[in-house]
């Protein structure tokens, strides 16, 4: 059938499979709006109060599924306000498809109004990008696009189009949603070295990432730690793969990690890493990183094995398939000194624990677990709420944990939470900070509109909490511009954009609030006010080692 | 360090090769010489990079262009297994006190005089890159106007070709 290019774009999206787009309109990408308004019945536009709102919308929504989130903007400030949303979901291999308009194919290259080269910008932080120039490559764009996105290691893919590509007319036959690449093992001789160097190894651990979600690998890897008998730690972006009580999992490593986890991995002979890259927050210095330990890299990025840190063995491949392979071929083994000595920095760490009485923020975490159902995404911004998050939650479902790892992008929370809202049905969690919710809160708008069942804990101490605690641990207490003090009334705001919102003092009126909050219809925020000088904690100096770790205050 | 040479099949597209070197330039690759030619197919582009640095360097760089979706394949070339070359246009000052001994050089390293006019002498120089760095250099003893080369391009010998690999 003959149809206009902004309607082959709807049609081939909704041929993808795609259900929901996060949006905002404008001059050059009008037709497409139009082409929207036809398919309203078939394709749901979520229109944001920012252009990066819709782009974390689109990532917290890929996270939460792991298909491709779809975005559209505008060309010029339309496109370049997608930049940070699109970086962030770069650095975490989110799946998302960013569709922008651009001026007519005869204005391209004179500084026309509203034109900008944004696959020029975006270069660096997309997986590919491309330029539609005429109308009959815009389906198959569209669809090389998706396999891009979500094929290997996904990332974003960003599409431009000029708005005469948008008017053009051209033939269009609907096509299966495209498939993935097929996922390949890694080599066999190198699977057979690296079991030879696990079979050896006295004290394994088990190191996963966000890759693990990807390869849907979590049997295989608990099969593999029961088998060979080791203790299972993650990066961030890990997070939510495993149940927070597996007993064999430790929880996050790295710089605010679970001591256990981080002094495990300080400890092992031999590490195999899954799906993770190594990044400075997860080793700290990386000379002094594991020195004891031969190192399994497996992921299916060929370029992040020993990108970071060396590896013994580099495995390039998909992990589930690469674990299946690798598992007939590992030893039964039991390392029981390894394993007690282990759960004595367990108990370590359970003495080192926050059990202050009251309201802190670890017991305000700990009252929202409560609340939490399997299904509950829960997405954060950036900053020490987030690392309080990433320790305490309790995790029971795989993509149910919403955050910015790699960028750390603050103001990704309340966008991300209302796309995961979205993707799952559940009621949907935001934690954040006075700082990073001050960023993006213009979305609270989009939330109220869209009738979002969406919980706001808002950790507000009045300061830039993370910045603060390095001001106060490095730099003498120099408290340069974190201390915030705008007086801002959360709870009137919330109200003032027609949303529900209560503040709260002490830990029994949190819980209370937490009750109305699990009932009420549409988003619902709690000021949570805690201390200004709340560290972070345990704590690896940034470029320092285990032989730095700051577990309480005062060390 | 190491001297490596790496030849690489890309589609034949629009802005490939900012996307190379921008993925040079943010990953601070440090290129020595960088051609781009075309080749037997118009489909294909194939770009010559050559590279001092360490081995992990250099497969990092390897690594990093395979994920671009442009790159069709890549070869990596030791100097025994490919011939190289590259051209040389030099610009001298003709001038009668060192014409002759230029002219002799010239004439040694079999340079062609391209354009002869009373105030300067174009010289047209291929070889490999050793070749034409020590012909510049025999220069530097005369007046060098202008210089411009090509970078370096490179074949295997024998009948081994950039093999077409499935690029992810």
């Amino acid at each position: 059938m003959h149809l206009t290019g902004a309607d082959i774009l709807v049609r081939t999206l909704i041929e993808q499979g795609c259900e929901v787009v996060f949006g905002y309109p404008g001059g050059q990408i009008i037709h497409v709006y139009d082409s929207l308004y036809r398919y309203q019945k078939e394709l749901r536009h979520v229109l944001t109060a920012h252009e990066q709102g819709a782009a974390h919308a689109a990532d917290g929504y890929a996270r939460a599924t792991g298909r491709p989130g779809v975005v559209i903007a505008t060309s010029g400030p339309g496109a370049t306000n997608l930049v940070t949303g699109i970086a962030t979901a770069f650095l975490d291999s989110v799946p998302m498809i960013a569709i922008t308009g651009n001026v007519m194919n005869s204005q391209i290259g004179t500084d026309s109004f509203q034109e900008l080269d944004i696959t020029g910008v975006t270069l660096p932080i997309t997986k590919h990008n491309y330029f539609v120039g005429s109308v009959e490559h815009l389906a198959d764009t569209v669809r090389e696009a998706f396999r891009l996105a979500i094929s290997g290691r996904p990332g974003p893919v960003l599409i431009d189009i000029p708005k005469d590509v948008q008017i053009a007319s051209w033939e269009y036959e609907p096509q299966p949603a495209v498939q993935p690449d097929p996922p390949k093992a890694a080599k066999d001789s190198r699977i057979e070295e690296a079991a030879e160097t696990i079979n050896a190894s006295q004290r394994p651990f088990l190191y996963f990432g966000g890759g693990l979600i990807t390869s849907g690998a979590q049997p295989e890897l608990m099969e593999m730690a029961d088998k060979i008998d080791a203790p299972i730690g993650c990066s961030l972006m890990g997070l939510s793969a495993l149940a927070t009580d597996h007993p064999r999992f430790l929880g996050m490593q790295g710089m605010h990690g679970h001591y256990a986890a981080s002094t495990a991995m300080h400890h092992a002979d031999c590490i195999v890493a899954l799906g993770a890259r190594f990044n400075d927050r997860s080793t700290g210095d990386r000379t002094k990183f594991a020195p004891g330990a031969k190192i399994v890299h497996i992921d299916v990025d060929g370029s992040e094995l020993g990108k970071s840190i060396p590896a013994a063995h580099g495995l390039r491949g998909d992990i589930k398939l690469t674990l299946q392979k690798l598992l007939p071929l590992l030893r039964p083994g039991r390392h029981a000194s390894w394993m007690r000595a282990v759960a004595g920095w367990q108990e370590d760490e359970l003495y080192q624990m926050d059990s202050r009485p009251g309201l802190t923020p670890r017991s305000a975490i700990l009252a929202l677990n409560e609340h939490l159902g399997e299904d509950t995404p829960v997405a954060t911004d950036v900053g020490q709420h987030q690392m309080w998050a990433a320790q305490n939650l309790f995790f029971r479902r795989s993509r149910r944990f919403i955050s910015s790892g790699g960028l750390g992008t603050m103001g990704f929370g309340m966008g991300a939470a209302i796309g995961a809202q979205l993707a799952t049905g559940s009621r949907a969690v935001l934690i954040t900070g006075d700082g990073s919710f001050g960023m993006n809160l213009n979305e609270l708008a989009t939330a109220v509109k869209e009738q979002i069942p969406l919980v706001i804990l808002l950790l507000n101490n009045g300061v830039l909490g993370m910045v603060r605690q390095w001001q106060t641990l490095f730099f003498a207490g120099h408290y340069s511009n974190t201390v915030l003090d705008r007086r801002t009334d959360f709870v009137k705001l919330a109200e003032a954009f027609g949303a529900a919102g209560e503040a709260v003092a002490d830990l029994d009126g949190l819980r209370a609030a937490l009750d109305r909050a699990f009932a009420a219809q549409g988003p619902y925020l709690i000021d949570c006010a805690i201390g200004k000088d709340e560290f972070v904690l345990p704590m690896l100096p940034p470029g320092g080692s285990m032989d730095d770790i700051i577990v309480k205050v005062g060390d | 360090m190491k001297r490596f040479t790496i030849a690489i099949l890309v589609r034949n597209q629009f802005g490939v090769l900012n996307r190379v070197t921008s993925m040079f330039r943010r990953r601070q690759f440090n290129i020595d010489a960088l051609t781009v030619s075309e080749t037997e197919s118009a489909e294909f582009s194939r770009i010559t990079v050559l590279f001092d640095g360490e081995r992990v360097t250099k497969q990092q760089m390897v690594d990093q262009l395979y994920k671009l979706p442009d790159v069709v394949s890549i070869r990596e070339f030791d100097q025994d297994e490919a011939v190289s070359c590259e051209l040389l246009l030099i610009k001298m000052e003709n001038d009668p006190a060192s014409r002759g001994d230029i002219l002799a050089a010239a004439e040694a390293y079999e340079a062609k005089t391209v354009n002869y006019t009373r105030d300067a002498i174009i010289m047209q120089l291929t070889g490999d890159s050793r070749r034409v760095d020590d012909f510049i250099n025999l220069m530097r003893d005369y007046k060098i106007l202008e210089i411009c080369r090509t970078g370096i391009v490179s074949l295997e010998r024998g009948s081994a070709t950039i093999r077409k690999v499935t690029n992810l």
